[in-house]
């Protein structure tokens, strides 16, 4: 009956979009809509302007305009504030100006900070390649050295311990090339756990007699520092980053191991994961500090910290095996029965199906738990590590700044937000890398 | 054949502990320095300074003992302990001896397995109140609001002091000193308790010290000292005698300034006895002859070392009181050198 010509009107282009009315647009709108909704949000919104203003100068004033950055003690700070005019109370940043590299470095020697600092600089450098792809791959041989230079510019002492140290993974791969294919032909797992085993060995009767013997015939050492000299927030920093650095590996396996068919390797994860979960960090730091002395013989030289980092790697394990076996079941099925239809065998469908997935799920879980291990590590002021929190005590009771509460919690609390903030936002810049799905 | 090995290792082991932990002061020389336990901080008794040295009344004992086995007050490392770990690290023997303000109990000496060598401060509980309030005994608190350190002895003794004096008070649990000062300052308490010490180094924190007045009671008794561990009587000797020392020099008057010129002699035969003037008195505790003089030379005698920590000169400003020498009116009574 009718057709297009025979209608009274048809556009014949597209009508350009109008802009929006005025009223749903800009700053004004944005206010109405987010900040003054309704009457109950609008007067929330007031109060905590209110809030805000009052507390802000407030803050500014206590920690910069009254602040007094130069005296030799509490009481001096006082008086150049009363010749200034102050009223109430002020900061007196004096205290960390004078006690910085105490905060700092602890007890480690001044002429020998270069090395922490150097330690520092290196380890953003090894962390580098780690956090971010695009950078050249070859820089990751340097971050899988890092960790034995850190430890030799710290404690200093002969370089060939962790050399040697080193060079068992080089036996260790070895062992595996030759046993998995070039002398002999084992399987896979065997071959691996050979080679395990003889890194094990290597460390255990080979590794300390072969750096005497290097050390003799050519002696590399610098200064030795000993553990009792390091605190502040160098020794934040090592605890946290050892724990980070090695409880990541030491997670997805004991969360693989959970979710094996082998019913022994199966339990002693499970085990392992459910007690370490049911035991608070500072009980194993007590176990650490004082339980271990009584079962070793006295004289033996394991070190404070070294047993320390252990248990807070073994604590922060746990909870990422479950952070990672929560990743793990979140994977539909089919993604593990295409990586067996492709003929993949077991590690390799974890390596380049399973596990990328898997992870990239648990990011937010995984820096969770990072960011729990870093701060959990002030825990150690409990058993006499002098740690940021710790060595504020034996600062507190020099009579110079006794009564010195606020400025020594707050300078802890920057430095610990500084750290956490940025692990924080490195976390979200990965997921929106990594974000393949269409939501 | 491994089950063998094992237990030749274990038992070598335990060789090697028992052998280790007979003579401290053979593992000591051996080692080259003493390892003391000393506190995380306490105002006056153990700090740091500018320099990351320990400083402190506490710290100067073990500089003594350093000082007096190697003739260097600084062949000393400190380990710092808390409350919590403090026993522990010296019955593992992680520390040969604790100097950390630490009250002489029965169990401790006793059940603990400890050996308290003698008292370098006579501590008690006190009372801080402001002096507006116009208190002048504890006998007149009735009623008072009270911050107390939860889950200490002075919790103990606050209630039994209020109870069999008749009286009432409202406790305000606190956790920590700086935590008490807060609200001390702040009026969320009338009265302060803790050891007498402790309320003197936190009022001298405060503004204005003078607003607040330490009643004169003092309701326990809190006697710290240094202490080692039971089985090794000759290192407990070494301890016990370095102490005393330190105290029979500030009876005879041996200064750190003075103790070259009178370990040439005197007139007084304790004094070369001591000094190591006159016999062989060193010797009997496995010392050089100069042993008592490297002591005092470390950091002075009691007297000394007590002024320029937590004496009335240093912001602390404690008085001798009770750990003023017996000749004084006080408890400081070291036995009889020879």
């Amino acid at each position: 009956m009718s057709n297009a010509k025979s209608v009274a009107f048809v556009a014949t282009k597209m009508i350009p979009p109008s802009p929006p009315p005025s009223g749903s647009v800009g700053p004004i709108h944005w206010a109405r809509e987010h900040l003054f909704p309704t009457p109950l949000n609008a007067l929330l919104t007031l109060v905590s302007i209110a809030f805000v203003l009052w507390l802000t100068p407030e803050i500014i004033r206590w920690a910069f305009i009254d602040a007094v950055w130069k005296a030799g003690s509490l009481a001096e700070c006082r008086e150049i504030a009363r010749a200034a005019g102050v009223e109430g109370s002020f900061a007196c940043w004096a205290v960390i100006n004078e006690r910085f590299n105490q905060f700092m470095f602890g007890f480690y020697p001044s002429e020998l900070y270069w090395r922490p600092i150097l330690a520092f600089a290196l380890l953003l450098v090894a962390l580098a390649p780690v956090l971010f792809a695009h950078l050249p791959r070859k820089m990751l041989i340097f971050s899988a050295v890092y960790p034995f230079l850190a430890y030799w510019l710290i404690w200093g002492d002969s370089l060939w311990a962790p050399l040697s140290a080193m060079a068992g993974f080089a036996v260790a791969y070895a062992a595996f090339r030759a046993l998995s294919g070039g002398v002999v032909q084992l399987g896979l797992a065997a071959a691996a756990a050979a080679a395990g085993l003889a890194a094990v060995l290597w460390w255990l009767f080979a590794a300390s007699s072969a750096a005497e013997a290097m050390q003799a015939v050519l002696p590399l050492s610098i200064e030795h520092v000993e553990s009792a000299k390091l605190g502040g927030f160098l020794l934040a920093l090592i605890l946290g980053v050892s724990g980070i650095a090695m409880s990541l590996p030491l997670g997805i396996l004991l969360a693989l191991g959970r979710k094996s068919d082998l019913p022994v390797l199966k339990g002693i994860c499970v085990a392992f994961i459910e007690f370490i979960r049911g035991v608070p960090l500072i009980t194993l730091l007590f176990v650490a500090s004082t339980l271990l002395n009584y079962f070793l013989p006295p004289g033996t030289s394991f070190d404070l910290i070294l047993r320390v980092v252990i248990m807070v790697t073994l604590f922060a394990a746990a909870y990422m095996a479950e952070v990672i076996r929560g990743g793990l079941a979140a994977l539909p099925q089919g993604q593990y029965e295409a990586a067996a239809a492709l003929g993949l065998d077991y590690w390799k469908s974890m390596r380049l199906v399973i596990l990328p997935q898997a992870l990239k799920i648990s990011i937010p879980g995984i820096v969770n738990t990072f960011i729990g291990l870093f701060k959990d590590t002030t825990l150690v002021s409990v058993i006499g590590l002098l740690d940021p929190v710790g060595i504020i005590a034996p600062m507190r009771a020099d009579s110079n700044w006794n009564g010195i509460v606020w400025e020594f919690y707050g300078f802890v609390a920057l430095f610990f937000f500084i750290f956490c903030f940025g692990m924080s936002r490195y976390s979200m810049y990965l997921e929106g890398k990594l974000k393949t799905d269409h939501r | 054949m491994k089950h063998s090995l094992i237990l030749g290792a274990v038992a070598a082991i335990g060789l090697a502990a028992g052998a280790a932990s007979a003579n401290t002061l053979e593992d000591v020389k051996a080692k080259g320095h003493l390892q003391c336990g000393v506190a995380t901080g306490v105002p006056g008794f153990a700090f740091t300074d500018a320099d990351g040295e320990w400083q402190g009344f506490d710290v100067a004992v073990c500089r003594a003992v350093a000082a007096a086995i190697f003739g260097d007050p600084k062949a000393v490392k400190f380990t710092p302990t808390t409350g919590k770990t403090r026993f522990t690290a010296l019955a593992s023997g992680e520390v040969d001896m604790l100097a950390r303000n630490t009250t002489w109990t029965f169990s401790r000496d006793t059940d603990l397995g400890f050996d308290f060598v003698g008292v370098n401060y006579y501590d008690g509980q006190g009372f801080m109140v402001r002096k507006d309030l116009g208190v002048t005994s504890a006998k007149e608190l009735d009623g008072a609001t009270v911050c107390i350190q939860t889950g200490t002895t002075t919790e103990l003794n606050l209630a039994d002091f209020f109870r069999t004096n008749g009286m009432s008070y409202e406790p305000v649990p606190i956790e920590t000193n700086a935590e008490a000062r807060q609200k001390y300052l702040a009026g969320a308490c009338d009265v302060y308790t803790t050891d007498a010490s402790g309320l003197a180094a936190t009022r001298s924190t405060f503004e204005d010290p003078k607003a607040h007045v330490i009643l004169p009671e003092i309701i326990s008794k809190e006697p710290l000292g240094p202490l080692v561990r039971h089985g090794d009587n000759e290192w407990g000797d070494l301890v016990r005698w370095t102490l005393n020392a330190l105290i029979i020099a500030e009876e005879k008057g041996i200064t750190a300034a003075n103790v070259e010129e009178m370990a040439k002699g005197t007139n007084d035969p304790e004094v070369n006895r001591l000094l190591g003037a006159e016999g062989e008195y060193g010797k009997m505790i496995g010392l050089g002859k100069d042993w008592a003089v490297n002591a005092i030379k470390a950091g002075g005698n009691y007297g000394e070392i007590f002024a320029r920590y937590i004496g009335e000169e240093t912001p602390v400003g404690l008085a001798r009181g009770l750990n003023a020498q017996w000749t004084q009116g006080g408890l400081l009574y070291a036995p009889p050198f020879r």
